[in-house]
């Protein structure tokens, strides 16, 4: 501005001694400045009538910009923005809230499983929200017909140094795939029989403790992934812990690649280890899974196809059944194997089609999650059971927001039951719920 | 400590010690969100910036997989470039904790947020609910669609990137006055083409096109979803296929990602058109950049409205 007021003072003074035939066009000269001083004057007043978030890093640069690069500005002449934000701005740093609905209903014979006919399975309400520049925190409650549970609450450090995440609170353990997956993003209504007779069903390996995981270096653009665990040890049917050294602890390492832009393959493997809740000793718990996805990125939304597999070797220590114990055997290991296969494809953009084939072993009489044994009455040397089922399941999407799903389920159980049912399921969401890992 | 606690501890710390120091880079690492936002910051960055992107210009914006390997690229990023108005809040989150950057998570020195920097249309005013369908309560998100966006995006880019890199930032200015050139030429042009079909009617298949639209002058009278997100129903498409004859409109303007099946029939049903047109760099091969997305969609729509008179 200064210079701007000064150079008409300068041309005023070198008028003075100038002949008179230069005066017409000094002055001349004089008027078009003054002129190209008042477009200056409104180009400022316009470029301060800018709003903030346009302005903000136009200022933050450093270096010198051309005038030339200066963006024309349409419909930015907006009038100054007086006072502050309203009383309900303040709103705006409320966490994301979610809430899910899961209703569950069931026909046909389902022998030892008792599923209710109709059933408000699980309604879940998620908190999400940014805590501060250095973390996150998720918080999932669990609102079933018979009470409340903290499914996940758990603080995420995201800059942390050396490329480390740490997670703090109750989390899934990262023991496979499906023990990490909420209810609502299964490709079923239920849970495979592996996760039900080892990996406690439902609630899985879901304890209060650390996680701490780092992408590791690998070639050829595979991500490899390191996670260890360190929990409390209590997961309802998997761990128990008696004294604060029950600890449990879970390590899992997973790569992943592009096999092509539609499809890639992630392999993981997994180990569990714990305090026995059926016996004085631990349980191991050793897994494999595999995940096959397709999906033609130019009809992404009408088609795709995932393949999946988890193979589950467990190591537990047992009390012999009520009916062997007068054998004084005190303790005795079994090692009980499951594993399922699965595959769900697209075919249109609310379809899907998909069918799963399960096969598990389970210590006689142990508990399962659900419920689905009796007491044992057989002899120690024969206390594995196998149960083996398969399921066909066809989905359907009203919107993203909703889902419809059917689920024939034929069970043969190690008792010599079978079970054949039909599963229906509706499941809703609302508010802005956080989309999941891959 | 007992043994199998020791076991754990020494097992824990061989894998995280065989991880290495990650390198320094020399260039910036800029990651966008899609190619659109990619190809603007190669009009300023150039050979001095590294860009990389994440969704295909052919796929749909909404709905890509969060994959582990998207998560190696921003592990590396300086900056990360989003659409922003949710467009990408149904993988992108993920993909931004997973990748253990602190730079690019939201309020970060690398984030970059275009949105901020653009005009954006239909931002609601009255109640928003999901009975209207997928809709997003910021406004809508395909605001890259008018030239004068593409600007301000731009000399977004050369803001940030003088500010993260000094020593090139005459080179940033340089390329930006450049590019603000040939984008002034390039407008014109179009403009020009679109001049005899100003005020034409047209049905869109989803709210892809309002910037694009009213840059040129097109009027969007509906689309082929009843709502947006939501699939076509036959009682909508007869609605459409009505409208369509009731108020001449010849034309419908369609992503690449949609199936075509519901359009044609109503092209069929009412004497139109499809015009199957590209929302993004990178839609088909031939569109490598910012210019050559509006050159092809103007064709197109003229070599059509030549066609349907």
């Amino acid at each position: 501005m200064r210079v701007f007021m000064l150079a008409p003072a300068l041309m005023w003074l070198f008028a003075h001694q100038l002949p008179a035939q230069d005066t017409t066009e000094l002055l001349n000269r004089m008027k078009a400045m003054e002129e190209r001083i008042k477009t200056l004057e409104a180009e400022v007043q316009s470029l301060k009538a800018q709003p903030v978030a346009a302005a903000a890093p136009a200022t933050a640069a450093t270096a010198p910009v051309a005038p030339t690069a200066v963006a024309p500005a349409p419909q930015e002449q907006a009038p100054v923005a007086l006072g502050g934000a309203g009383g309900a701005a303040a709103k705006v740093l409320n966490p994301d809230i979610s809430a899910i609905g899961d209703f569950i209903g069931a026909a046909g014979y389902g022998a030892n499983r008792k599923i209710p006919s109709l059933e408000m399975h699980e309604s879940e309400i998620g908190f999400q929200e940014v805590i501060d520049p250095y973390a996150r925190a998720d918080f999932f409650i669990s609102f079933g017909e018979q009470g409340v549970t903290l499914e996940e609450g758990f603080l995420t450090f995201t800059a942390l140094p050396s490329a480390l995440q740490l997670k703090v609170g109750k989390m899934r353990a990262a023991f496979g795939r499906v023990n990490t997956l909420h209810n609502h993003v299964l490709p079923w209504t239920d849970r495979p029989l592996v996760t039900q007779n080892l990996v406690g069903g439902e609630d899985g390996i879901d304890d209060a403790g650390l996680s701490l995981s780092r992408i590791l270096p690998a070639p050829k653009g595979i991500f490899l992934e390191g996670v260890a665990q360190i929990f409390r040890g209590d997961s309802e049917n998997v761990f128990a812990a008696a004294r604060r050294n029950d600890v449990s602890t879970v390590e899992h390492l997973h790569a992943y690649g592009d096999l092509s832009e539609s499809t890639n393959l992630d392999i993981g493997g997994s180990y569990a280890r714990g305090h026995s809740p059926f016996g004085n000793g631990t349980n191991q718990l050793y897994g494999a899974d595999l995940t096959v996805h397709w999906k033609p990125l130019r009809r992404a939304i009408y088609h795709s196809f995932v393949g999946r597999t988890e193979l589950i070797w467990a190591r537990t220590t047992t009390t012999p059944p009520v009916a062997t114990a007068s054998l004084a055997i005190p303790r005795q290991t079994i090692t009980p194997f499951g594993f399922y296969v699965s595959g769900d494809y697209q075919f249109g953009r609310r379809w899907f089609f998909g069918g799963r084939f399960d096969r598990s072993q389970r210590g006689c009489g142990l508990p399962t999650n659900p419920a689905t044994t009796t007491p044992c009455t057989l002899p120690p040397a024969d206390t594995l059971l196998q149960d083996t089922g398969g399921s066909l399941i066809l989905t359907y999407w009203p919107s993203e927001f909703s889902q419809i799903r059917g689920q024939l389920r034929r069970t043969h159980y190690g008792e010599g039951l079978t079970a054949n049912e039909l599963i229906f399921q509706f499941m809703f969401s609302m508010g802005a719920h956080g989309a999941h890992p891959f | 400590m007992n043994i199998p606690t020791k076991l754990y501890v020494w097992a824990v710390s061989v894998l995280f010690a065989a991880a290495g120091a990650a390198h320094a880079a020399s260039k910036l690492n800029v990651v966008t969100s899609t190619q659109d936002m990619a190809a603007l910051a190669r009009e300023i960055g150039a050979d001095k910036v590294n860009i990389d992107s994440i969704a295909m210009g052919y796929q749909d914006p909404h709905f890509v997989e969060p994959k582990p390997s998207f998560v190696l690229k921003l592990q590396k990023a300086d900056i990360l470039a989003v659409v922003g108005l949710q467009l990408e809040i149904g993988w992108l989150p993920p993909l931004q904790t997973q990748s253990r950057n602190a730079k690019i998570q939201v309020g970060g020195a690398g984030y970059m947020d275009m949105s901020q920097y653009c005009q954006v249309l239909e931002i609601p005013t009255g109640q928003v609910t999901r009975a209207m369908g997928d809709v997003h309560p910021l406004g809508n998100p395909h605001y890259w669609l008018d030239p004068d966006n593409g600007r301000r995006i731009a000399k977004a880019f050369v803001d940030k990137f003088s500010q993260a890199d000094p020593a090139d930032a005459a080179f940033f200015a340089q390329r930006y006055a450049d590019f603000d050139q040939r984008l002034t030429a390039a407008v014109k042009g179009w403009e020009a083409k679109m001049a005899p079909y100003r005020g034409r009617k047209v049905i869109t298949y989803h709210r892809s096109w309002p910037n694009f639209c009213e840059r040129f002058g097109l009027v969007v009278v509906d689309y082929v979803e009843p709502r947006p997100g939501i699939p076509p129903t036959p009682s909508h498409t007869l609605e459409v296929i009505n409208t369509m004859k009731r108020e001449g409109i010849k034309l419908i303007l369609v992503e690449p990602y949609f199936d075509l099946r519901t359009p044609n029939s109503i092209a069929r049903g009412a004497g139109g058109e499809v015009a199957q047109l590209m929302p993004s760099v990178g839609g088909v091969k031939e569109i490598t950049n910012y210019f050559q997305l509006f050159d092809y969609d103007i064709n197109e729509l003229v070599n059509l409205f030549q066609k349907v008179k």
